[in-house]
């Protein structure tokens, strides 16, 4: 089975690989370019746990093939801090321990970033249900639901 | 041990930033699959498609010759262990464990390991799995507990003797153990009763559902030095089991651990981890085994179904005189349940003079049944506060005087045979009587269900070290993975013992070779029992800074006294000394007897039992059988919070997994034996817009039996969810649930069927 070549923008970068035509973006991101903070939960796009922005729009990167990419662009959650800060929602997910096992972070943080980028304002309900689409078995979602509602509230004060 | 009663504390009880936070937030930190070495391979595994079959042969030839494939390994790989429990294996069976990794004459659930291989990448990995031919003879099998235990069930191993029965039986049968605890006479006591419910409940098996599947990388070099990678409940336990499986010493194997994506009991025994070592010594190359989702649902170790029986007898006013349970539960392939666990918590929350728990234990075709989260406490205790929720009901007895009126505390005989000391029972029920929940007004369709729930929590062996480094700032190391939060609260205690600032002290999970033992992060046990070897191992740091003070300042050591992270004088006798901080005492550490290292190994004893007290309101939807959950209050006595915000997600987290339990989780077998929703798919747990807010209650009635009163917080919280939800479909409905999940169509059914 021969290798197909990508040129793809993965962070901003200008990235090119080699894939085979099986290997999923969440393969590649993690196998071919040791970007390990997006995770593999489920690989059937159930979990969210590989959630990445594709072309600004969010999705599960285990349901994207590797040879999908050429000429595109792929966001991680190695890309959210800027300038050695977190971002919001990062810093108010350690205040608010939003996290246990850590292991649903990634994705949500992704998730809940995109979600605050579309709607500045959600509701309790509007942000559960965009999140339903990412899994915590750890949480309970309480203090998630919190710290992504809190945080949107502080950048709409902050702008 | 220094005393602390009626101390304030400065650290403990406050709400940092977790020490590992950063990395988990950012996508730094390294969980079991994030491991990529140098020439490592892909493992992957052949797995039966069947319930229950013979295995004629197995010819590896063809995936072997396949280019790339650079090692398979099959049961014949695996040494031949002893049959039956050595003295010393700790109850351990290590020919059951080594057939579970690998099956070796007989497949006994779909999923079961038949053969595994290693190659260059994982689509070579898995060309070669097709390759492999395994001959089969499928034989019967039985999926059900009660069908299990039955005469003339298909028998799974020709050396299961029934224990706890008398006479000890001379034919093997599928049924493990019988365990029975007593206490007065239940039977005769039932004729002093005004009302005696006995019912029947039925449940399915669930699984822990951490979102991280298991994942191990295994290297082996040539002079037989072993290196494994891997996110578990317990490097040390890795260790332990991978050493006797593969006959090796165990100072050859390092373990290092690995982030944990959740386990709950789910990560506390060997699945991959011998078999992913074995392919890298075939291969002289490191090999990484990930399961997939599937795999996890199918091969790993989900806690049981059951079938249960619950006679409770009480007298017109709410007070209970006699109860009995009986729980049988399934064990999987192999003998494992923790019905033991089960009968002894069932009636934990209450004082009863008379009362028997019973439990059976029978092995079925399903993957290993194995521990979850306080392992066997919801599904008795589900049947347990549903009966007493009836008799409150029959009776026309607000539930919650009920539980007051019979509730256990200190003093209390338990079935199980200690006498409870100080306990929080009585002040959760009364925190959740006080609640302003029960001031909301119920709608139509709605009800409010009350559950309580007990937890005995374990203590046991833990090691830690304080590393104090030439500027007063300390690394501190135990051996516990850290699956909740726990860096922090070690370094919380840390800080309080030595004085200094919680953002001066690191803490790190060791590996194998580089800390002393620790027991496997179960039983609630890690902040309680790690944290009493970090209290220790700082109390020893301390001493030894006050020992070399006191040698300074020529005087006895009892002349100098510890006091906000300083050497003092403890009296007029030290003379006119200034307090030296442990910075400054580390400055001089090479002058005065060399590097500051406290440590301590202990076997902790003394574990306080957790107690929690639930309350939901649910509203039904008539049309559908669904239910929704509009609000939920969980109060729980910590004995000591060390950090309030992950004793809150503790709860919380128990909470959510109780009410997927409760409503929609089980493991959905065909006629052919074969499990239907292995995927997340299928087999849903609770999303984010299927909860409500958890209001977490803590309370703190202290734990005599540690420093800083700490009793376990991990488990208990998913005891009562099962039934505090029941209880309240059965006050929204009128139809009591007595099987598991409460799913729609069920529920339905049984609206209807009281129309």
């Amino acid at each position: 089975m021969s290798k197909f070549h990508i040129s793809t923008t993965v962070n901003g970068e200008a990235v090119e690989y080699l894939c085979d035509p099986k290997q999923t973006l969440l393969d590649v991101l993690r196998d071919e370019l040791n970007l390990t903070g997006s995770k593999e939960g489920c690989s059937s796009g159930d979990c969210g746990a590989c959630s990445v922005t594709l072309d600004g729009r969010l999705v599960c990167s285990c349901l994207v093939l590797g040879v999908e990419m050429q000429g595109r662009s792929v966001e991680t959650i190695e890309n959210m801090t800027s300038d050695e800060k977190l971002h919001p929602l990062q810093q108010k997910f350690l205040e608010a321990a939003a996290l246990q096992c850590g292991f649903c972070t990634p994705g949500f943080l992704v998730a809940a970033k995109a979600l605050l980028e579309k709607n500045p304002n959600p509701t309790e309900s509007e942000a559960r249900y965009w999140l339903a689409e990412n899994l915590c078995r750890c949480t309970g979602y309480d203090k998630i639901i919190r710290a992504v509602l809190e945080t949107a509230a502080d950048m709409r004060g902050s702008k | 041990m220094a005393g602390y009663e009626g101390k304030s504390f400065k650290w403990v009880g406050t709400r940092p930033v977790r020490p590992d936070g950063v990395d988990k937030v950012t996508g730094r930190a390294t969980y079991g699959a994030d491991m990529n070495l140098p020439g490592q391979l892909t493992g992957r595994i052949l797995r039966s498609p069947h319930a229950h079959a013979k295995i004629l042969s197995i010819d590896t030839s063809k995936a072997e010759k396949l280019k790339g494939v650079k090692a398979v390994v099959t049961s014949k790989d695996f040494p031949q262990m002893h049959r039956g429990v050595l003295p010393g294996d700790e109850g351990v069976n290590f020919h059951y464990l080594s057939s579970n990794i690998m099956a070796r004459d007989k497949v006994l659930y779909d999923g079961h390991a038949v053969a595994a291989v290693a190659a260059t990448s994982a689509a070579i990995a898995e060309e070669a799995l097709a390759l492999i031919d395994v001959k089969y003879e499928v034989l019967p099998h039985v999926i059900d507990v009660d069908d299990a235990m039955k005469p003339g069930a298909p028998l799974l191993h020709d050396d299961v003797f029934t224990t706890g029965v008398n006479p000890k039986p001379d034919k093997p049968s599928n049924i493990v153990q019988r365990v029975h605890m007593a206490l007065g006479d239940a039977e005769a006591a039932f004729k002093d009763a005004d009302i005696v419910i006995e019912r029947s409940f039925k449940s399915k098996a669930v699984h822990q559902g951490y979102i991280e599947p298991h994942a191990v990388v295994a290297e082996w070099s040539e002079d037989g030095q072993c290196r494994i990678w891997c996110s578990s409940q317990g490097h040390f336990m890795v260790r332990a089991l991978t050493s006797r499986l593969l006959n090796m010493e165990a100072a050859q194997i390092r373990v290092m651990p690995a982030e944990i994506g959740g386990g709950f009991g789910g990560k506390t025994i060997v699945f991959i981890e011998p078999t992913a070592v074995l392919l890298a010594r075939k291969a002289s190359l490191p090999v990484r085994i990930v399961m997939s989702r599937d795999e996890v649902f199918r091969a790993t170790g989900p806690a049981p179904g059951s079938s249960m029986d619950v006679k409770i007898g009480a007298k017109k006013d709410g007070t209970l005189v006699a109860a009995v349970g009986e729980f049988r539960f399934q064990a999987g392939a192999f003998p494992g349940s923790p019905v033991g666990p089960a009968c002894m918590a069932a009636f934990g929350p209450y004082a009863l003079a008379n009362v028997t728990s019973a439990g059976y234990e029978a092995v079925t075709n399903r993957p290993l049944c194995y521990s979850y989260r306080a392992p066997g406490a919801p599904l008795s205790s589900f049947a347990v506060e549903s009966v007493i929720d009836e008799i409150a009901q029959k009776l026309n007895i607000d539930p919650m005087e009920m539980r007051i009126k019979n509730g256990s505390k200190e003093g209390t005989q338990m079935v199980y045979g200690p006498k409870l000391k100080a306990v929080g029972n009585l002040e959760c029920l009364k925190a959740i009587q006080n609640h302003p929940i029960n001031k909301i007004p119920l709608g139509p369709n709605q009800g409010r269900g009350l559950a309580a729930g007990f937890w005995f929590n374990l203590g046991g062996q833990s090691s830690a070290v304080v590393n104090i480094a030439e500027d007063g700032t300390a690394n501190i190391m135990t051996g516990s993975p850290d699956i909740g939060g726990s860096r922090a609260s070690m370094a919380l205690m840390a800080a309080e013992v030595l004085g200094i600032d919680y953002s001066k002290v690191r803490p790190i999970v060791g590996d194998t070779s580089s800390v002393g033992f620790c027991e496997i992060t179960h039983g609630s046990r890690v902040t309680f029992a790690t944290g009493m070897a970090i209290i220790q191992a700082a109390e020893d740091v301390v001493l030894q800074c006050r020992q070399r003070v006191a040698a300074m300042w020529e005087v006895d050591v009892d002349a100098v006294k510890w006091e906000d992270g300083h050497a003092c004088p403890a009296g007029a006798n030290a003379g006119d000394q200034k307090p030296l901080s442990l910075a400054k005492i580390a400055a001089k550490a090479s002058r005065t007897g060399g590097p500051l290292v406290g440590s301590a190994a202990i076997n902790a004893g003394g574990a306080g039992p957790a107690f929690g007290v639930h309350i939901c309101d649910v509203e039904v939807d008539p049309e559908t059988g669904g239910v929704t959950v509009l609000r939920y209050v969980a109060a729980q006595d910590a004995g000591k919070a060390i950090h309030p915000s992950y004793v809150e997600g503790q709860i919380q987290g128990g909470v959510a997994q109780g009410i997927g339990w409760a409503l929609n989780e089980e493991y959905i077998y065909g006629a052919d034996g074969r499990l239907q929703n292995s995927g997340f798919l299928d087999y849903r747990i609770p999303v984010a817009s299927d909860l409500p807010m958890i209001d977490a209650l803590i309370l703190e009635v202290p734990n005599p039996g540690h420093p800083f009163g700490v009793r376990g917080v991990g488990e208990v919280p998913i005891v009562p969810p099962l039934a505090a939800i029941a209880n309240a479909i059965a006050r929204a409905t009128g139809a009591r649930m007595m099987d598991l999940p409460m799913s729609p169509p069920k529920i339905l059914a049984a609206i209807d069927a009281k129309k």
